[in-house]
């Protein structure tokens, strides 16, 4: 029979429903799994006790007939969601030992709705990364290939890599410029970044936002639409957050696409794209082809400067929001002669080097002199940007690109250690897409030669997440991706 | 722009961190590497265009300026690496 923990949510929920095993079963399944995997790194802390008392309730409300949307499905939750009682860091050192007094709006709800808590996630210090190398408690290794020790992707990238291990149902992750997708497709599982306002941000710890959006990373598309029908909604507590309706993202799963029009961008596919992408991206094209959709080419002229609009508006709101580590009301605080000393010993001593990098950039777009010339100027290029894509869907209705420019790459490139904006280029598919707030979902799409997994991404209109769904179950369906059991 | 040492440690005074002595040259080389690289964004004409800087331009909801979860202050101090008679300790700030 299949491990309990290869299964997706949607096989586990017929299980815990047919009483074919229990939650606590289930979780202990997990918990073992975790065990077996600590090689990983994938967890910074292990909730055993949370998780299986969580799971005693689902057992109870499976028994009394009163069992919730996620009843019983044990997740991992990114260490960017504030977990009330539960240490939360960001993966950051100037955060040590934070026990948030509260809960996250997402992750209350995904809890109010039985699912569980295996533990908080390893992900890149304030999901500033895209290798999950900037993490406090070290790199998680992608369990792709194992013995060659590849990076997941980041910053969600202790989340990736644990739903593809199976050492959790599925995972929260947030996106600010691809940290859903670009580890979902490193790792060979799938992920949506949803339009920006759909979750709450309430709980978050906050890096960029205007850019900042919480999504699931799961074992397929079905089980991506299962959680964001119970983490998306409005919430007071968050003013960005939108006054929409929040469908059932399940049903238009197996929908045909037959009419649907795809936008293929000219611009994703520069001179010198990596060969294996440009396959895996022309598969995806032909299976929405063979479905009955239209192959439409679009433009999105703004593109080339997506990348550099994003490291300017990225990290000068980083700076704004990560002026609040003072090492006065929680995490680390080292001493210093007087307040402004104490200030500057806290914060040098507690932030990694690519947060200080951002907070170094930020603090200089926006001060006095440059505020006009580079945070102002990347702003109108966002708009830009937006308006390319407003003009694309007015001839089509969801876009395909590839997620990122390449597979998986080793821990510890020289290349994007000894230059940033290397690493950065891993963003180049996905930042236009939280610049124009935009949902993007990514899914396995073929594997490189070297047998790695390759993602393709999906690009809706604002709040049409059930069109990217629709077009990811089909290419799904299609590819018939198989994940590590 | 390029980018001298003396810039380099007033932003790092003003975002409240200390670049190690023999750290500086490598931050400033890197700084200016980056500020040359975003410097692609001056090829955008953007005359006429109003910057973007929330990208749900709608009306941020208002509502009444009243206490909705008030009287916490043991919640809030629990995290405090220094606190005393409920208040946040800092160090002397006024001689």
């Amino acid at each position: 029979m299949e491990k309990l923990t290869s299964q997706t949510i949607h096989e586990t929920l017929d299980g815990l429903k047919n009483k074919s095993f229990s939650a606590v079963e289930l979780t202990k399944d997990y918990l073992r799994a975790m065990e077996e995997k600590r090689l990983l790194n994938a967890y910074v802390l292990e909730t055993p006790d949370k998780a299986l008392a969580q799971a005693q309730e689902a057992d109870r409300r499976y028994h009394n007939g009163n069992a919730r949307a996620l009843e019983g499905i044990p997740l991992g939750i990114k260490d960017l969601f504030c977990t009330e009682g539960i240490r939360t860091t960001a993966c950051s050192h100037i955060l040590d030992g934070f026990v948030p007094p509260y809960e996250s709006t997402v992750t209350g709800k995904l809890f109010a709705a039985g699912a569980g808590c295996l533990g908080k996630l390893n992900m890149d210090e304030f999901a500033m990364g895209g290798s999950n190398e900037n993490s406090f408690y070290g790199p998680v290794y992608n369990p792709w290939k194992a013995e060659e020790k590849l990076v997941p992707g980041g910053s969600s990238g202790g989340s990736a890599a644990a739903v593809a291990a199976n050492i959790c149902a599925a995972a929260t992750g947030t996106d600010t410029g691809g940290s859903i997708r670009q580890p979902a497709a490193f790792c060979g599982v799938t992920g949506i970044k949803p339009t920006y306002g759909r979750c709450s941000r309430y709980g978050i710890v906050a890096f960029a936002s205007s850019l900042d959006q919480a999504g699931p990373i799961a074992k397929d598309v079905r089980d991506c639409a299962l959680l964001l029908n119970v983490m998306a909604g409005y919430d007071e507590k968050d003013s960005t957050s939108a006054k929409r309706n929040v469908p059932d993202f399940t049903k238009v799963l197996g929908q045909s696409v037959r009419g649907l029009k795809i936008g293929i961008p000219a611009e994703y596919r520069p001179e010198g794209l990596n060969a294996e992408i440009a396959a895996c991206w022309d598969k995806g094209i032909e299976m929405l082809k063979s479905a009955g959709a239209e192959i439409v080419n679009i433009s999105l002229p703004h593109s080339k400067y997506a990348l550099a609009a994003y490291y300017i508006i990225a990290p000068a709101e980083a700076s704004s929001n990560l002026a609040r580590y003072d090492g006065l009301r929680y995490g680390l605080r080292v001493s210093g002669d007087h307040l402004d000393n104490m200030y500057i010993n806290t914060r040098s001593a507690g932030f990694g080097q690519e947060v200080k990098r951002r907070i170094m950039i930020g603090s200089y777009v926006l001060s006095a002199g440059y505020y006009d010339a580079y945070y102002l100027k990347a702003q109108k290029v966002r708009r830009l940007i937006r308006d390319d894509f407003v003009r694309a869907f007015a001839d089509c209705d969801v876009i395909l690109t590839p997620t990122a420019p390449t597979a998986a790459f080793p821990i510890g490139d020289c290349s994007m250690r000894e230059n940033p904006i290397n690493m950065w280029l891993n963003d180049i598919f996905t930042v236009s897409v939280n610049l124009a707030g935009l949902p993007g979902l990514s899914l396995p799409a073929g594997l490189s030669a070297a047998g790695l997994p390759l993602g393709l991404q999906l690009i809706g209109r604002p709040f049409d997440e059930e069109t990217v769904f629709k077009a990811a179950a089909v290419i799904e369906t299609e590819t018939g991706f198989e994940r590590l059991k | 722009m390029a980018i001298d040492t003396k810039t380099v440690n007033r932003v790092a005074f003003l975002a409240r961190l200390k670049i190690d002595e023999d750290k500086i040259e490598a931050t400033e080389r890197e700084f200016n590497k980056i500020l040359n690289w975003v410097e692609q964004l001056n090829e955008v004409n953007t005359d006429d265009v109003e910057p973007l800087s929330a990208i749900n331009e709608t009306d941020l909801i208002c509502r009444e300026d009243e206490i909705t979860e008030g009287s916490q202050a043991e919640k809030i101090l629990a995290n405090a690496p220094m606190s005393e008679y409920g208040y946040f300790v800092v160090p002397k700030v006024v001689e």
